[in-house]
């Protein structure tokens, strides 16, 4: 079915003319934004406005423009336009039922409790959006730039929130450095398209993991609808699929976009680190960075590797430089660390010595040292793009330490978060894999009785299973461990979207 | 594995009695009314299934017609010793519930010896994957006690200073001493292992080998012949990887991850021809053997996530039904097999109708990722009743406490052993 079509050598040339700039760029220039989640009211004044948004493209263009707009939709907002519905399922079968409809979806990725999609603000039933438009500008020009769009998308579309975010400052509420050691994607198309294990793990990533259309990690394609040309009508937008040339790809330089609306309890979050370090600043500081797996400036815990890694420029990303290959029992960072948890930077095979007999000996499972070290999926299949911006007024630690306020003042709290959001070209390989197996289960790398200290929920499923420790190795015997951690992180909302290529957005405002 | 097709007409109400022994859609109770699971004290897993398949239909591909098979209800169960004593140990004490349940099926006289009826329907298992063989229900209940109670007894400060290990190994040694004489801690040694089953089981790894021995010089003369016969099918077999439904997808996924251990059936038809046929069994063969013989300590290859599996052939190897209890949501399983297992699963599997295309047996196959995953869905059958004697236990955690309590019998640690041996706590 996927056969590895394409060579290296005759890889045509990515089409940035038809990508969305978002997948391309994470705009940091423009620290300011908003996301409007729109409701299909008027159906033919709708496709009239998604056939020509002035959507920004991944061109590279000097000086970087202004202020920049996207468009996603999601299965529901696909079928509200009255895109027929073979072409909807052709989707992935996670985008096309959802985030928040489907129970065992929430119980999977542990969207439960707090987190149950039954308490979003937005999201499922009357609330679940059908267009996502992202509107990105600096602190002068988004007033403008939202009213600008806000007057041409109201006659079509009914507003059900607008996501406010704050300024952007390279950190998320709790204070850590957010968006470090992003996936290098290999646009260029120079990296083989081959089906092969890799000893070690590498940051450069295929573009089939992040765009549809092109070959991933497997040499193979994702899920996305492949349909008739004929269909397509006689201005031919869409690109022929390149493992199906026979077929019109409305899928090509498109991606999932997945958004959820994370709460962030700082004042509970410092809080409870200050009660376990008894009121010790030192300490309070250290159990934060243990539990996040980087120091607060963003510097590695592990230190940097001797080996060059792929895909990081030593350089200019020299924070990034590093993996966990010299600290498998996690002394210097613990393995339940949210950082390790989200891409445990390990190669295909576990590592060992490099000649034949070895790698033959780990590949059947026969070294038992190897096994150890097993536990854990490859982190190459297993990438996000994240495109997150934080929410929010910013408590300083003084006053999340401080006493409740009086008054209105525990409001505030509510707001203040993460909008994550995150690209890929498999939501079930990708974020369904990295939020369910990795951060929300209670036995990544066979630790027990724990899920992610910071997003993890605390009470899975299952008898007698708890998921509210978080232990920290020591060299002199058992792990240190703090027990009964409260849920710093609720999820408030969302849903997945298809950001499509632009082709393929007016095609399906017009089918 | 007991097979008894189930009486036409009778299906909706076995569904419902089926239904009846789970406390919610994929949450068995063990101590239901009609099977009360954890009565049976040597049984690790079981469960019931009904095997309708509705891919039968591929073999059109093939320009047969569909086969007309009976609905079959299954039983398995994975237990300590010798199976058919389990049966009947079963059919004595919950006689009244399982003749409920088998009533539903054909040929079924409730007036006659349940046991027995058992025992005739009972069909082979072809291969058969046990993740430690010779670890017992006892022995895991009392391991995980075990694990509990040292696990709660150690000083967990991340800050101070922990204790010389080799002090602190010798006071958990006292501490597990005094629960067991308190009668709150027991560790019963390992039986020793029945000297008819080694003598069986040594035969076996020798007989097989021998048997290798001697069809290997008629393999490798048809040698041209058979990979001539592999190619032209491997090139031409068709590939029916279809995604399932959406409501059949979600079927499936709201009996799963209800525990850390979910169950995994699955069936299709075996493609048509004495090909095939002969190399399915050969495969399920070299499977069995490499179970038994190899990797029956934790690990199947690579992967460790898997406490049982079965493979199965039904009616006179037409198909095969595949029945598995793995760690983890079925999405990360896949991933797991694809990336870890895919040649052994390509050797069974690329016998069955659709399967995606491989290349010389084992490559390809499975690493069609996409078509792969659509390929298992599409051939999984929903587990109406999937029964674990331990609950949030998964392999890794077994093998931990397993580490446990040998470190614990063992005298004369090193300081470095002791600190090991304390880090698995």
């Amino acid at each position: 079915m996927a056969e590895p079509a394409v060579t290296r050598a005759a890889a045509p040339a990515v089409d940035y003319d038809d990508i969305q700039g978002l997948v391309r760029f994470g705009h940091g220039h423009l620290t300011h934004a908003c996301f409007l989640l729109l409701r299909v009211a008027n159906k033919r004044r709708a496709r009239i406005w998604l056939a020509q948004a002035p959507i920004t493209s991944a061109v590279a263009v000097d000086p970087p423009p202004p202020v920049a707009l996207h468009v996603a939709l999601s299965s529901a907002g696909l079928r509200a336009l009255g895109v027929p519905d073979d072409i909807v399922e052709g989707f992935s079968p996670e985008f096309v039922s959802g985030l928040g409809r489907d129970e065992s979806r929430a119980r999977r990725l542990g969207d439960v409790g707090d987190s149950a999609p039954s308490r979003w603000q937005w999201g499922t039933g009357e609330r679940r959006p059908d267009v996502l438009v992202m509107l990105y500008a600096t602190t002068d020009t988004l007033d403008a730039w939202r009213d600008r769009i806000s007057a041409q998308v109201e006659v079509a579309f009914e507003l059900l929130t607008c996501l406010a975010t704050d300024a952007l400052s390279g950190t998320e509420p709790f204070g850590f450095p957010i968006g470090l050691t992003q996936p290098k994607i290999d646009w260029a198309r120079r990296r083989a398209v081959e089906d092969r294990d890799l000893l070690h793990w590498t940051n450069v990533a295929c573009l089939g993991e992040f765009v549809l259309g092109y070959p991933n990690e497997y040499a193979g394609y994702t899920d996305r609808p492949l349909i008739d040309p004929a269909r397509d009508g006689e201005s031919g937008l869409l690109p022929r699929a390149e493992d199906a040339p026979d077929r019109a790809d409305v899928g090509r330089n498109g991606s999932y976009l997945v958004l959820r609306q994370l709460r962030q309890d700082v004042r509970g979050f410092w809080r409870f680190l200050d009660e376990h370090a008894g009121g010790n600043a030192q300490r309070r500081q250290h159990l934060a960075e243990a539990m996040i797996g980087r120091a607060m400036n963003g510097e590695p815990l592990v230190g940097r590797t001797g080996r060059a890694i792929d895909g990081i420029d030593p350089q200019h990303d020299a924070s990034s430089a590093f993996d966990y290959g010299a600290d498998l029992h996690g002394l210097r960072c613990p393995q339940g660390a949210h950082v390790r948890r989200s891409n445990p930077r390990n190669g295909d095979v576990p590592s060992g010595s490099d000649g034949t007999i070895g790698r033959v000996v780990r590949k059947f499972g026969f070294d038992s040292a190897a096994r150890e070290q097993d536990l854990v999926a490859s982190a190459r299949l297993h990438r996000l793009l994240r495109r997150g911006r934080s929410y929010g007024r910013r408590l300083s630690l003084d006053e999340a330490l401080a006493d409740w306020p009086t008054g209105g003042g525990r409001a505030d709290d509510e707001g203040m978060g993460l909008h994550f959001m995150c690209l890929n070209a498999s939501i079930a390989r990708q974020f369904e894999f990295v939020q369910g197996t990795w951060l929300g289960g209670t036995r990544f790398n066979g630790l027990p009785e724990e899920s992610d200290p910071l997003v993890g929920q605390r009470d899975p499923p299952g008898e007698g299973e708890a998921g509210d420790h978080f232990s920290v190795p020591r060299a002199d015997g058992q792990p240190a461990r703090v027990e009964g951690l409260p849920t710093f992180v609720t999820v408030r909302g969302g849903a997945y979207f298809f950001l499509p290529g632009l082709r393929a957005l007016r095609y399906l405002a017009t089918v | 594995m007991v097979v008894a097709a189930i009486a036409h007409g009778r299906g909706t109400a076995l569904k419902e009695l089926l239904a009846s022994m789970n406390v919610r859609p994929g949450l068995c109770d063990p101590t239901n009314e009609l099977l009360p699971f954890a009565l049976f004290e040597r049984l690790h897993f079981a469960r019931l299934l009904i095997v309708d398949d509705p891919t039968l239909g591929d073999l059109t591909a093939y320009g047969e017609q569909r086969p007309k098979l009976p609905v079959y209800l299954v039983f398995m169960g994975d237990c300590d010793g010798d199976a058919h004593g389990f049966l009947r140990e079963m059919a004595e004490r919950a006689a009244v519930g399982l003749g409920r349940i088998f009533s539903c099926c054909e040929g079924f006289a409730a007036a006659g010896s349940l046991a027995e009826w058992l025992v005739a329907h009972d069909q082979r298992v072809h291969a058969r994957y046990v993740n430690r063989i010779g670890r017992t229900v006892l022995q895991v209940h009392e391991e995980r006690a075990l694990q509990r109670a040292l696990s709660a007894q150690v000083p967990r400060d991340p800050f101070a200073p922990h204790a010389d290990p080799l002090a602190l190994c010798s006071v958990l040694r006292d501490f597990v001493a005094a629960e067991q004489r308190a009668g709150r801690l027991t560790l019963t040694p390992a039986a020793p292992t029945p000297f008819a089953w080694r003598l069986w089981n040594l035969a076996h790894a020798i007989g097989i080998p021998l048997l290798g021995l001697v069809v290997a010089p008629l393999l490798i003369l048809f040698s041209p012949l058979l990979v001539y016969l592999l190619r032209s099918r491997e090139t031409a077999d068709p590939v029916i990887a279809e995604r399932p439904s959406a409501a059949s997808l979600a079927q499936l996924q709201s009996l799963e991850d209800h525990d850390v251990t979910n169950p995994l059936s699955a069936t299709g038809a075996i493609k048509p021809g004495l090909f095939r046929r002969l190399l399915v069994t050969a495969a399920l063969t070299l499977l069995d053997y490499a179970c038994r013989h190899v990797f029956y300590r934790g690990h199947l290859m690579r992967l460790q996530t898997l406490h049982f599996a079965h493979w199965a052939f039904l009616d006179d190897k037409t198909r095969l039904v595949f029945a598995s209890h793995y760690d983890g949501s079925l999405d990360s399983h896949i991933d797991d097999v694809v990336n870890k297992v895919a040649r052994g699963v390509n050797l069974v599997f690329g016998n069955v109708v659709g399967y995606p295309r491989t290349d010389w047996l084992v490559k390809g196959g499975a690493r069609r990722e996409q078509a792969f995953k659509a390929y298992v869905r599409r051939h999984q059958l929903p587990t109406q009743v999937g029964y674990k004697a331990y609950p949030g236990l998964t392999v890794v955690d077994l093998l931990r406490n397993t580490r446990i309590r040998r470190g614990l019998e063992r005298t004369g640690m090193s300081e470095r052993e002791a600190r090991e041996w304390l880090s698995l706590l």
